[in-house]
């Protein structure tokens, strides 16, 4: 591992400090994904700035009536919170969807957001990859892309981003209040994540001064109506080849309101709201739910290995929304 | 031999040190002033290096040395001196030894450091320019080009038996269909290391991550030119191995090389990427064509096989054994071919050539069973090999019917409706299938040596090794049980090349090989302690043979009347204060060479398939096991258990994939390189039939490393045929494949 300095901080202000205008500094916290990266030369950081003792692990309800997420509450914490249980079970499912047990203790809500994607010359330096080091190529596209996106990529990026729980957090509506040396802003989930166009070697629109300090919640949760389904290599502890994220208001057999959101299918989790609204008003049944599912997958691209999730995609929505619907656990 | 200790699923006698961290593998061995290698690999698949450029690496405070190409001593570099006891015919990969390429991800540097992390930076600093060249590493594209090795290193095919052609013209059915087994790496999971401890005066003491600490010590006398006096090798705890510690792995001849050259010892751990960076299990594709009568009687066999290897060694493995072992049929034509690749040389895994052949031929049985129209367990009965007909010998026993019986009736196959996608629950369909399988029993030579000291403990000892397996145990209890001893009084040492000789631990043949020796030691000592026992003073055992009396509970009885005894301490006070010692050579037994020796397997699976989604869940799975004596029931189980688990990997999940624009292994991580996790095992049953062997070995035990796994993935993979309707015949079967 590359040699770096090391501080610890105790709040968000300092926080911000430690990290204006120095070259090439990362927050840490569990630490579950930049120590990796950082033991495979990935990720260089010259400066680390521990931020697990700063304040801000609470989970409590906001004043919207909504709940925050505390930027260091772990994931586990967060899936197994009573509040998420019960209001936002969606959330809890995908936070569990994710990883194992020992990584969950470890990885923070803020942190999960800022993951790094899983693609396979991302991790292997010996390979080109413009996210990796920009300019370098794309070994990907015309290389081994079974995992890598179908939706939003471009001529230089296929990546996928790989949490579950931004995925629900889309569906959601969620925002992400954030701290900067400009002050505080609110990024709305869906603008969180970028898609990568000729800059895939930045995630996120996070500046580099800014720290994630919570995570809202809307008021509405989607309790009754909701699914996360997630398709994958193996039972557990793999990442989404697809997964989707369903939260349906019905009002009988009339659909009020849908969100659906989609994992694993592109750089930032996948929600298209007009294509949601096809279904507001309308019948809960196969044929519109399949629409619903066409109109999200159009202008779907695949690369040759990952041609697949197209229709995975298609069929795993149409399913999600039926399990939405009925509230039948999946076998 | 009475069963005191032998079938009792006696606890691991070194479960204790292994939960408590008191084992210790290569990597936890610690020396003083030890430095520490990290290595550095090939960027590209074939070339040379231009250049290497160290000086910023060795510019860094507490870096000791850069070993490449370039500074490393001059050595006899002939190929016989880094061949080893499992190498391939061709001429072995030698670390270091030029500036060519010969495969990606091959170790170019050791740079060594003061510490780990010092040595892992210091590796991204070193500068390489390679001059690359054209590469080989696909396959598929390679296969016109497959060729017949001048050796093999497996069992060469036979030439045909019978009329094949003919046979399979007339024949009345018919099928002909390809199957593919792809590239697999072993992960065990502990990484391959060395700590290599300077003893001066040239000595060292190497503890290696090695199935055979023997093919360590003679790898290295040899390479080196080093005197065997001088090699030490050590490897008292294996944290897996599956085949990868069969062949020295480069790590050692790095450590060991630092080691002579700074004269200070030094440890080099691989990391979990490089784990990828040499043996692995080859892709093997397989065309069967095979014929049968209308009443299902088979006709012919043709099996042509095109299985991966390097380009500077012809790797083979046992592909085409088994329809002369476990089919009936008098018309068999086989073919083994190679494709070069520019990878490193596929290493023997699990089962080598069983897990790929066993597969391919399951399938196509069961697919001829289905063109039969007849149930898959009754066309295997109806075909039912009696003799080994590639030796043309009687097996040494063969309870694989009773294997079908005991599994079938567990499992419920006769309330199996035979039509595909007959059966569903909601989503998902649900699919039976069965598959047989076999392993050989080899017995190897093997020396064991004891020493029962006047306190009554008794050491044995033979430089085997336990990868997980539960050699420790067995050959406690195999002692214990001769001597009649308890197991606490019994310890046995493995791991030590100044141990007597062993084979290597592979090919499921150290219970018998080893286990043989050990019951053969033992029985000498037993043979003394009688002796002892009859020098006593109105002796309660006088006059009488080995055979009228009974060892057990620490005594020596006499089988016409056990109340007449003699305590092992009493013995073993006539002995002057002295030890017993006794050291043995075990040699196959005569006349086994009249018998076939194999292992059997039959494994009855349950999948169920999302009929839209695709995703496989294996949610039972039987596996009759007709292995000879068992000797601990508990660990052999667990050892099944490991073997079906990964049969689940190897059908559904595992597969190393090659990027043919890089030549290289691209999924090199447990991240992306997927083996099972808990989720995906749900019930699993394991039985054991009683076979009775009296020809495979004095203890009659066959081994259970291999036979595990062989029926598991086609028993998969036909269920999924049954549960879908859709015969996937490439390996894994991963969820796209059933969209």
């Amino acid at each position: 591992m590359r040699p770096f300095t090391f501080t610890r901080v105790k709040d968000v202000a300092t926080a911000v400090q430690e990290v204006t205008g120095q070259q090439n500094a990362k927050f840490i916290a569990g630490g579950t994904n930049l120590l990796d990266l950082m033991k495979i030369d990935v990720m260089t950081p010259q400066h680390l700035v521990d931020i697990t003792h700063i304040a801000l692990k609470t989970i409590e309800e906001n004043k919207e009536g909504g709940l925050r997420l505390g930027a260091l509450a772990t994931n586990a914490a967060t899936a197994y919170h009573a509040l998420v249980e019960t209001r936002y079970p969606l959330l809890s499912h995908a936070i569990l969807a994710g990883a194992t047990g020992q990584l969950r203790n470890m990885a923070t809500d803020g942190g999960n957001l800022l993951q790094r994607t899983r693609c396979y010359y991302f991790y292997d330096t010996d390979t080109p990859c413009n996210k990796r080091e920009p300019g370098s190529g794309c070994s990907a596209i015309k290389g081994y892309n079974r995992d890598l996106a179908i939706l939003g990529t471009s001529e230089h990026c296929i990546a996928t981003h790989p949490s579950d729980m931004a995925v629900a957090l889309a569906a959601l509506d969620a925002k992400v209040n954030v701290t900067g040396k400009d002050g505080d802003r609110v990024i709305p989930i869906l603008e969180f994540h970028r898609l990568p166009g000729d800059k895939p070697h930045i995630d996120t629109n996070l500046k580099e001064d800014e720290i994630i300090t919570s995570i809202d919640l809307p008021a509405k949760g989607f309790a009754d109506h909701y699914t996360y389904i997630k398709l994958r290599d193996r039972a557990s502890y793999a990442f989404a080849l697809v997964s989707v994220a369903i939260g349906l208001e019905m009002e009988g057999n009339t659909v009020k309101e849908a969100r659906i959101a989609l994992g694993g299918v592109a750089h930032k989790p996948w929600r298209l709201p007009q294509a949601e609204a096809l279904l507001q008003g309308k019948e809960a049944t196969k044929a519109n739910f399949t629409k619903v599912a066409e109109a999200y997958l159009e202008g779907a691209k695949g690369y040759g290995d990952n041609d697949f999730k197209i229709e995975l995609a298609r069929r795993a929505m149409v399913r999600a929304l039926e399990q939405a619907l009925s509230m039948e656990a999946a076998s | 031999m009475k069963t005191e200790q032998i079938g009792k699923p006696s606890n691991r006698v070194d479960g204790r040190a292994k939960v408590t961290g008191e084992a210790k593998y290569a990597a936890e061995f610690n020396a003083p002033n030890l430095a520490y290698g990290f290595v550095l690999n090939s960027a590209i698949a074939r070339g040379t290096i231009k250049s290497i450029d160290t000086s910023k690496a060795l510019a860094l405070d507490g870096v000791l040395e850069v070993f490449t190409h370039e500074n490393r001593p001059g050595y006899v570099w002939g190929d016989k001196n880094y061949q080893d006891e499992d190498s391939p015919p061709g001429s072995p990969f030698r670390p270091l030894y030029k500036s060519e390429i010969q495969f990606s991800m091959q170790p170019i540097a050791l740079v060594v450091a003061e510490t780990f992390e010092l040595a892992r930076y210091a590796a991204t600093l070193v500068e390489v320019v390679y001059e690359p060249d054209e590469f080989e590493s696909d396959f598929n594209a390679n296969m016109e080009k497959a060729y017949k090795p001048k050796k093999y290193k497996s069992t060469p095919p036979q030439d045909p038996r019978g009329k094949p052609e003919e046979a399979l013209a007339e024949a009345a059915v018919k099928i002909e269909q390809t199957y593919a087994h792809p590239s697999e790496h072993h992960n065990p999971m502990e990484m391959h290391a060395s700590t290599v401890v300077w003893e001066g005066d040239g000595r060292i003491t190497v503890y290696d991550k090695i199935q055979g600490v023997q093919n360590s010590q003679k790898y290295l006398t040899n390479a080196f030119g080093l005197d065997e006096a001088h090699v030490r090798v050590i490897s008292p705890f294996v944290g897996g191995a599956f085949g990868s510690g069969l062949r020295p792995q480069y790590q050692l001849f790095l450590a060991v090389l630092a080691a002579l050259q700074l004269k200070r010892s030094v440890r080099v751990v691989l990391t979990r990427q490089q784990m990828f960076s040499f043996g692995h299990r080859p892709k093997t594709v397989q065309r069967f064509a095979i014929g049968a009568s209308e009443d299902g009687k088979l006709q012919a066999i043709q099996q042509d096989v095109f299985a991966e290897t390097s380009k500077f060694e012809d790797y083979s493995e046992d592909v085409v054994i088994w329809p002369g072992v476990l089919y009936k049929c008098d018309n068999v034509k086989l073919s083994h071919k190679l494709v070069g690749l520019d990878v490193y040389t596929p290493l023997d895994m699990r089962a080598p050539g069983g897990t790929t052949g066993i597969y391919a031929m399951e399938c196509a049985m069961d697919e001829m069973a289905y063109k039969l129209g007849m149930d898959p367990l009754e066309f295997r009965l109806k075909n039912y090999a009696e003799k080994d007909q590639n030796k043309d010998k009687l097996f040494s026993s063969k309870e694989l019917k009773e294997c079908y019986r005991q599994g079938a009736e567990k499992f419920g196959w006769s309330k199996r409706n035979p039509e595909p996608r007959s059966m569903k629950e909601g989503h998902n369909l649900v699919g039976w299938g069965m598959a047989h399988g076999a392993w050989e029993a080899k017995q190897q030579e093997a020396e064991a040596k004891a020493t029962l000291t006047p306190d009554g403990k008794l050491t044995v000892g033979s430089a085997t090794a336990d990868i997980g397996t539960g050699t420790y145990t067995a050959m406690t209890q195999i002692a214990a049980d001769t001597v009649g001893l308890p197991l606490e009084n019994v310890t046995f040492q493995l791991g030590d090349s100044s141990l007597p000789k062993s084979p290597l631990e592979g090919g499921s043949w150290t219970v018998s090989s080893v286990g043989s020796a050990v019951k053969a030691v033992c029985d000498k000592v037993r043979e003394k302690l009688l002796d002892l026992a009859q020098q006593l003073e109105n002796s309660p055992v006088a006059n009488v043979g080995l055979d009228e009396v009974t060892f057990a509970d620490g005594k020596i009885s006499l089988n016409t009347d056990p109340s007449k005894t003699v305590s092992i301490l009493d013995a073993l006070k006539q002995n002057g204060g002295q030890a017993i010692e006794e050291k043995v050579t075990s040699k196959p037994v005569e006349g086994q060479e009249k018998f076939s020796p194999y292992a059997h397997s039959a494994t009855f699976v349950e999948v169920k398939v999302d009929e839209d989604l695709g995703t496989v869940k294996v949610t039972r799975v039987v596996s009759a096991i007709a292995g000879g004596r068992i000797i601990n029931p508990k660990t052999a189980r667990s050892q099944i258990l490991g073997g079906m688990v990964w049969g689940i990997g190897a059908a559904l999940e595992e597969e190393t994939v090659m990027d043919n624009n890089l030549g290289r292994f691209i999924n090199h991580d447990l991240d992306k390189y997927h083996v099972p996790v808990n989720a995906d095992v749900h019930d699993m049953e394991v039985i054991f039939v009683e076979e009775k062997d009296e020809h495979v070995n004095p203890i009659g035990a066959k081994g259970l490393g291999e036979i595990g796994i062989v029926s598991v993935a086609p028993a998969i993979a036909n269920a999924v045929f049954h549960a879908t309707g859709k015969r996937i015949r490439e390996l894994p079967i991963t969820l796209d494949k059933l969209l």
